[in-house]
């Protein structure tokens, strides 16, 4: 018997009341903005007391004295945790057994290796008497001089940048090129240390119960934070039952389980009683990770037609003293540009700074915003238009490798958003565009690119007697809108309607979706929620086809389609039978199956798999005073199966807003002595108000792709940062005639 | 956080009785002395919430032709009124470039002239301050300090007074009216703010226990409405606080001009009249040439303080363009953007 279930090759499917492609709006939106959505901090167990941290104000040295008598002195003061008598562990917080196990700041000693490192945690009855606690702690310290800044440390090569890719990749001869070559460019841009800032902070509320615990928590990857929470307490995966239905924002930040988050584990440890910890937004600037500052310097020549004949992308960055995190940014030249030789290498730095870890886009964002401005450098350089320079130099394979796209429709993207921006009327020297109340206008444009990811992921599918289903998977929704997506995947894998189905997500008691990063959530827990469906569809299929008394009995090899919550034979569709008659004919009250969602290592072998897409930034730029406004965004982009465009529409604005950010506004400010971040506050780390995207636009352009997965989905949560970084760059270039080579790009680089 | 008193008087003279002791902080709209709290860089003993005293919410005409605006008056309440904003366009213009349109809601008046500065230095507890701790030092120095001051800092102090509405008030004369031990006094708001010296944890005439319970417009300060303009650069369109900022106000007759007033923000430890720029321009031509003499004249002072040398072209090229939209004439409507260079030409809307 075979059964069609792949949307993929079944269009058909789509137009025969599928949930799958329809703009719903979001299934838990009464919920948030009626307040009732729970979030991690929301809740208040019986007997709660309340955990502040002490975090250290010195970046590189130990703790000398604290306080810890006057603290525990205030009133409502319940303990004070140290590395004296903080309970053990069964792991040690700094052993690293694989490149996703990142070393935590437990309190295992009174070394401090970064500012902001928790020193102590006060446990109180109010928040407010933890939070005076931990200032009497009054900490004394010796302090080392820090080691702040790209130059603040020699350099080395890392044996691996991002995850687990070399250091150092080479594919022809770069040095041949370049001296070959009729034009040749050279040009090092910098972007600084960027902060996820989610509006949530991290926060959780732990309760034990023996050697059972229960934690609420933001999470983007439930089953990996409970393995290294068992890891480190020593307990049984099983005993940690952690919720997360809703973050409030992750970015990366909350992809692993992070120090203070397990502190308040420690800290329900120590005093018996459920504890809860939430982050100060200025804690938020050292332990759960950063986008790593970057000096990129990228070569390229090209021939008398603008075809580029080598690139080179140099990146320096920067990790931790004590952890290895390295910002893969010159891996952006890898996949988007067509070069007979390419080669990426890397060196980095070690600074007194937290790990920096995944951020939104990590690697693709800092790498994009200098290779679009090189490209755009390039392209000036030949005298071309860089949307043109960009469709010369298009790449029909993937340059450093050759392999062929499993789909790639960036074509299609350059023209419908170069149509839609109006960029043929571009004049192709910069200062040729001021406007009638005297502002330069600069348009600019960027290449997106993002890799089609898949993870691991397993789903539990139920089909009921009275006709409904339920659909299981500890998948993570971030904001995002997986709630609703993943509903709608699960309608289309059961043949019901969305109203019919119970989905059940955000708890680690559910099948391991893994993790929501690296734009992969939707394709992975997706296609183990598809395969789910189809698997408890075959057992009802069986169910059906082997009764005589049912109209689809002996179906066969013909097959049947599931829809509606019937099933029909495929040769015949007048022959049909509820899911419900036949449940009660084989007196069942219901059956599951289950999926997993996992890559296929053979198409994944023989294909590169990628989502692109364009993007054309207007800027206005005062001519006297530098100050920048990006008046116009369009972005099309080519990401696979859509599976709601109103949610993938707002994971591109957000996408491209954040891209604006890190042209024009985004960048923690480190004092260059003490190495403390001088803004690690909301007013003043600058991320875009609304005032500064007055308009944003997002075409969802249509590919088919039957490699990446049976659904056909790539992955829409990073892509709309790259290339719209460089957009806004280039415009700013085309606005004024000066290349911005540091972001933010700030108003003294422009006053000329 | 410490533990304090909370003390809601109903009454002015409960209110200063409140005060007397060492230690007491007033708490209005709330909006800097919270995070001053929170952060541990204010630890009041006693907190008088003087945000319900009912007669310091009144804005009045007075007798005299001037303006008296209840230090209780909100930010957003004034701005929107529109017999003020028509009289006093400029001021009006500065109050709704300020902070985020929740934060105008909460802040008052009097509170708005006692917002502490931006400076990071200040609010990082770990670092020296000789405003948060005399004699500890002072960390902007050496530090990042791009947007730090370019007039009247000293080695002890090189942060800026952040309001944006005290620039045009300042450059209107506007007199803050004080209650105190000994009755009241009114004090030019000129005179108000200090420059740091040596003793930058001095920023204002206030005594302990001082209460600011209004501010005055004279009545000639509503002779510049046709001519008058507030103008901000920052780095972001809106909720950012100014880099430079500059309020002009003119008064224009056959080409010539009768009156100048021309103030400056973000560049000192106080809202900065410039003074020598406005005796340049009284009886000069109206036109750019003497609008560049008055910059030249405003910043012949100014030298950067760290990394922001850039500052002192940007007020240059502010305060021509501060002049020129003012000689052009204030809008009939408020711009969208509200001092944004991106609304600085009247009856253009930037918005779209």
């Amino acid at each position: 018997m075979t059964l069609e279930l792949s949307l993929n090759q079944q269009p058909a499917h789509l137009r025969q009341g599928s949930s799958i492609g329809q703009p719903l709006t979001r299934r838990d939106g009464f919920l948030k903005v009626t307040g009732a959505a729970r979030y991690a901090a929301d809740n208040h167990p019986p007997g709660m007391l309340y955990a502040v941290l002490a975090v250290s104000s010195i970046a590189r040295g130990r703790v000398a004295l604290l306080d810890v008598e006057a603290a525990k002195a205030h009133a409502g003061v319940v303990e004070v945790m140290t590395p004296e008598n903080r309970p053990p562990l069964a792991t040690d917080p700094d052993a690293k057994n694989n490149p996703f196990m990142f070393r935590l700041d437990l309190l295992q000693n009174d070394h401090i290796r970064y500012p902001n490192q928790t020193i102590a945690v006060v446990i109180a009855e109010t928040l407010e008497a933890a939070t005076e606690g931990a200032a009497l702690l009054s900490p004394r310290y010796e302090a080392q001089p820090a080691r702040v800044g790209l130059d603040g440390a020699e350099s080395f090569v890392p044996g691996g940048v991002g995850i687990g890719s070399p250091a150092v990749h080479h594919k022809g001869d770069v040095e041949a090129g370049l001296k070959s070559a009729a034009t040749r460019i050279e040009a090092t841009y910098e972007t600084p240390a960027q902060y996820h800032n989610a509006m949530e902070p991290h926060a959780i509320v732990a309760a034990w119960d023996g050697d059972s615990l229960s934690i609420d928590t933001p999470s983007q990857g439930l089953a990996m934070a409970q393995g290294r929470i068992a890891g480190l307490f020593g307990i049984a995966p099983e005993n940690i039952h952690i919720r997360s239905p809703f973050l409030g924002g992750g970015f990366g930040s909350k992809g692993m389980i992070s120090g203070p988050q397990v502190l308040g584990i420690l800290a329900a440890r120590l005093v018996g009683r459920p504890v809860k910890l939430v982050l100060r937004r200025e804690q938020m600037y050292g332990p759960v990770g950063h986008r790593a500052p970057t000096r990129q310097t990228l070569r390229m020549g090209m021939d008398s037609e603008g075809r580029l004949t080598a690139i080179g992308h140099h990146a320096r960055t920067a990790s931790s003293t004590f952890d290895d995190f390295f910002e893969p940014a010159a891996d952006a030249s890898h996949t988007l540009y067509a070069s007979p030789a390419i080669a990426t290498s890397h060196e980095a730095v070690r600074l007194d700074t937290g790990t920096p870890l995944f951020m939104r886009a990590p690697g693709e964002a800092t790498g994009s915003i200098a290779l679009e401005s090189a490209i755009d450098e390039a392209a000036a350089a030949c005298g071309m238009d860089p949307l043109e320079f960009r469709q010369r130099n298009y790449a029909e394979v993937e340059p450093m490798t050759g392999k062929p796209f499993s789909s790639k429709a960036l074509r299609e993207c350059y023209t419908q958003a170069s149509e839609r921006f109006g960029w043929q009327r571009r004049p192709l020297q910069p200062r040729q565009m001021p406007d009638k109340d005297g502002f330069l206008t600069g348009w600019g444009i960027g290449t997106a690119t993002f890799p089609a990811i898949m993870f691991q992921a397993e789903a539990r599918a139920v089909l009921r007697a009275d006709g409904s289903g339920l659909m299981e998977t500890g998948a993570q929704d971030m904001g995002q809108g997986a709630w609703t997506a993943f509903a709608q995947i699960a309608a289309d894998g059961l043949g019901l309607d969305i109203d019919q189905v119970d989905f059940r997500a955000g708890s680690s008691d559910l099948p391991n979706a893994g993790i929501a990063g690296g734009s992969g959530h939707t394709a992975t827990a997706g296609m183990a929620i598809h395969n789910a469906g189809a698997a408890v569809i075959t057992r009802l299929a069986d169910l059906a086809t082997r009764h005589e008394a049912s109209p689809l009995f002996g179906a066969g090899n013909e097959g049947v389609l599931a829809r509606g919550g019937r099933l029909y034979r495929r040769d015949d569709e007048s022959r049909s039978e509820s899911y419900g008659e036949i449940l009660a004919r084989a007196g069942l009250a219901e059956i599951d199956g289950r999926g997993t969602g996992t890559p296929d290592s053979a198409s994944r072998e023989a294909y590169a798999m990628h989502a692109h897409g364009a993007v054309f930034a207007e800027v206005k730029v005062d001519p006297d005073f530098g100050q920048i406004r990006v008046t116009r965004l369009v972005g099309a982009f080519a990401a696979g199966r859509v599976i709601n465009p109103r949610l993938v529409r707002s994971q591109y604005y957000g996408g491209m807003i954040w891209g604006v950010s890190f042209a024009l506004h985004e960048e923690a400010v480190t004092d260059r002595r003490s190495g403390r971040i001088q803004n690690a506050n909301l007013a003043e780390y600058h991320i875009p108000v609304n005032a500064d995207v007055p308009s944003v636009a997002a075409l969802l352009v249509h590919e088919d792709d039957p490699y990446v997965n049976a659904l056909g989905i790539k992955g829409v949560g990073e892509i709309g940062i790259t290339g719209t970084a460089g957009a806004v760059a280039n415009a700013v270039w085309h606005a004024t005639g000066v290349r911005p080579r540091r972001f933010p790009i700030r108003i003294e680089d422009l006053l000329g | 956080m410490k533990n304090f008193d909370y003390i809601r008087p109903t009454t002015i003279p409960d209110a200063l009785a409140a005060a007397a002791e060492p230690g007491s902080a007033y708490l209005a709209g709330g909006t800097n002395l919270l995070d001053l709290m929170k952060g541990g860089v204010t630890s009041p003993d006693r907190v008088v919430d003087i945000s319900r005293l009912p007669e310091l919410n009144r804005i009045e005409r007075l007798a005299d032709g001037g303006l008296r605006i209840g230090a209780l008056v909100r930010n957003a309440d004034l701005a929107h009124d529109p017999e003020f904003a028509r009289s006093y366009p400029a001021v009006a213009e500065a109050l709704l470039s300020g902070a985020s349109a929740q934060l105008r809601n909460a802040a008052t008046v009097g509170g708005n002239l006692l917002q502490r500065t931006r400076c990071s230095y200040f609010y990082d507890t770990a670092s020296a301050c000789n405003k948060r701790e005399p004699g500890a030092g002072c960390d902007a120095l050496g530090g990042e300090n791009r947007l730090h001051a370019v007039l009247g800092w000293s080695d002890a102090c090189i942060a800026t007074h952040p309001s944006d509405f005290c620039v045009p008030l300042v450059a209107l004369d506007a007199v803050v009216e004080i209650e105190g031990k000994k009755g009241r006094r009114h004090v030019t708001l000129e005179e108000f703010h200090r420059l740091p010296g040596q003793t930058p944890q001095r920023e204002n005439g206030l005594e302990p226990g001082d209460l600011i319970v209004g501010v005055r417009l004279p009545a000639e300060a509503a002779s510049f409405s046709a001519n008058a303009r507030y103008l901000k650069v920052r780095e972001r369109t809106s909720y950012a606080f100014a880099v430079v900022s500059a309020a002009a106000a003119l008064v224009v007759e056959g080409g010539k001009i009768r009156q100048a007033r021309l103030a400056l923000g973000g560049v000192a430890a106080k809202p900065w009249r410039a003074r020598s720029a406005e005796a340049v321009l009284l009886g000069a031509d109206a036109d750019e040439t003497s609008f560049v003499r008055a910059a030249d004249a405003a910043l012949a002072d100014a030298s950067p303080s760290g990394d922001n040398a850039f500052k002192i072209e940007l007020t240059r090229r502010i305060v021509v363009r501060a002049l020129m939209s003012a000689l052009a004439g204030t809008p009939g409507r408020l711009p969208a953007l509200p001092a944004s260079p991106f609304s600085s030409i009247p009856g253009v809307r930037h918005d779209a």
